[in-house]
């Protein structure tokens, strides 16, 4: 797939963690405005290997915007210029030939570089395993209607669950912060039935995993959900922190 | 550690302490403004004269006043704490970074916050130590209102009022909203309403306050 675009990219590379880590430059020539962000990626690759250069390190996996892998912070926006996708969605056609393309990874102490673009995100995996769960058996599929539920309670908890984990929100906020995350995380479970058991513990557990993991506060700039590929509401902050102080002041640990 | 301080100590907790104080320190602008607007009365500061000497001799109000400063000081603390920590969390900072996703001022809140602190010091010096640590207004020497007067004959002085009620503008316009939101407050028969009530709140409370100073200067008070 030939195109006419031709772009300057300002990529960062870092051998690994351990290493300082640097911007380099590549003319990428030749591009389609119908290859998507990540597919102008690997014809780059292509062209590095064929030189006999290491290619540059980069997350990805589904490529339809469900698995949340993906994580460049392009032209100083995760995912970069277009709201409500993700990298992999993101055409070429978004850009104008011509144009200088600056490509981070994700930066948070908490999600430290792996590898040039490549993060690692486990501190969200730990979040989760704190609280994120259900543990009471749910046994075989219920009959419809046997677990009553409010058409806007699945609806919401339905949203929150569209979380994909990517980490854009972290990327995004200004303090680094899981907030809306972690939030998601727990309104999904908070508003069905299924998550009562553990209501109480939820909120409280997953909060000190995220303040352990060394991610910042809420300012609640909102920059979060404006930069979220499944465009979570802040609401679900409100939630979190309802849950949370109402954890705090009613459990018994 | 119990779990009082455990809990208002973790990253939600620094929050609600922000909210709690915040909007203590909304409601005590709202008595500050209401009674230092009766100087737009211009009856020679008669009206506002007698309501300085209320809230200078009530006991209620006098005891709330620890409360206020108890509120003020925990606000700049955990702010500072806040503004610290987060600063913390991002060691490589970013080459490129979008400024559209959010508004400059509900990025700046430490900065409006440092404004207002410096602007605070000045503002107490002029007028709540003169009238609680010096007899200059309680032996009858004069009264506030011909302190006001006074101080505001300076155009540096109005300037940085002026400025002190910009910053507060902005303070209030990004945590008039963010405080109910760190308390939970997110609903949608009553967001639409905080939002727009904190917007007009931080509009005209600063506007109002700033109007003194220069409505003084300018002799329109007499």
């Amino acid at each position: 797939m030939e195109g006419n675009m031709n772009l300057t990219l300002k990529v960062w590379r870092q051998k690994n963690a351990n290493t300082e880590g640097n911007f380099e430059t590549y003319d990428v020539t030749g591009i389609s405005e119908d290859m998507s962000f990540l597919e102008m990626f690997d014809v780059l690759n292509e062209r590095l290997i064929n030189d006999g250069k290491e290619p540059i390190a980069f997350d990805h996996d589904c490529r339809e915007g469900i698995c949340g892998m993906c994580s460049m912070y392009i032209n100083g926006s995760p995912h970069g210029p277009k709201r409500g996708v993700t990298t992999c969605q993101l055409h070429m056609r978004s850009f104008q030939s011509g144009e200088t393309i600056t490509v981070e990874p994700w930066r948070a102490s908490a999600f430290p570089v792996v590898k040039d673009l490549v993060v690692n995100r486990s501190s969200f995996d730990r979040i989760i395993a704190a609280g994120g769960f259900v543990s009471v058996n749910t046994g075989n599929a219920q009959d419809a209607n046997a677990l009553p539920i409010p058409k806007e309670n699945a609806d919401d908890a339905f949203a929150a669950a569209a979380c994909i984990g990517c980490g854009a929100c972290v990327a995004a906020c200004k303090n680094a912060s899981a907030m809306l995350f972690t939030s998601a995380k727990i309104s999904q479970l908070s508003l069905l039935p299924q998550g009562q058991a553990e209501r109480l513990i939820r909120a409280e557990k997953m909060v000190a995993q995220m303040d352990a993991e060394g991610f910042g506060a809420c300012t609640n700039t909102g920059a979060c959900e404006a930069e979220c590929p499944k465009e979570i509401s802040l609401e679900n902050i409100a939630r979190m922190n309802r849950e949370y102080f109402g954890a705090v002041v009613s459990s018994k640990g | 550690m119990s779990w009082v301080t455990k809990n208002l100590s973790s990253s939600l907790g620094r929050k609600l302490i922000m909210a709690v104080t915040g909007l203590s320190l909304v409601a005590f602008l709202v008595v500050h403004c209401g009674i230092n607007a009766c100087i737009f009365v211009n009856d020679g500061g008669e009206t506002f004269n007698a309501a300085a000497e209320f809230m200078a001799k009530n006991f209620f109000i006098r005891a709330a006043e620890f409360g206020l400063f108890a509120g003020l000081l925990l606000h700049i603390i955990d702010g500072l704490v806040l503004w610290s920590a987060n600063s913390k969390k991002r060691p490589v900072k970013y080459a490129v970074v979008s400024k559209t996703n959010s508004t400059w001022y509900s990025r700046s809140m430490g900065l409006l916050g440092t404004l207002l602190l410096i602007f605070l010091v000045l503002h107490l010096k002029h007028f709540w130590v003169v009238s609680r640590f010096t007899d200059h207004i309680t032996s009858g020497e004069e009264t506030l209102f011909q302190e006001m007067k006074e101080t505001f004959q300076y155009l540096w002085v109005v300037i940085v009022y002026v400025v002190g009620c910009i910053s507060l503008s902005y303070h209030l316009l990004h945590g008039f909203q963010s405080a109910f939101q760190s308390l939970g407050w997110n609903h949608p028969k009553y967001t639409p309403f905080v939002k727009s009530f904190g917007a007009g709140f931080a509009i005209i409370v600063p506007l109002v306050f700033a109007a003194m100073p220069v409505a003084i200067y300018l002799g329109f008070i007499q």
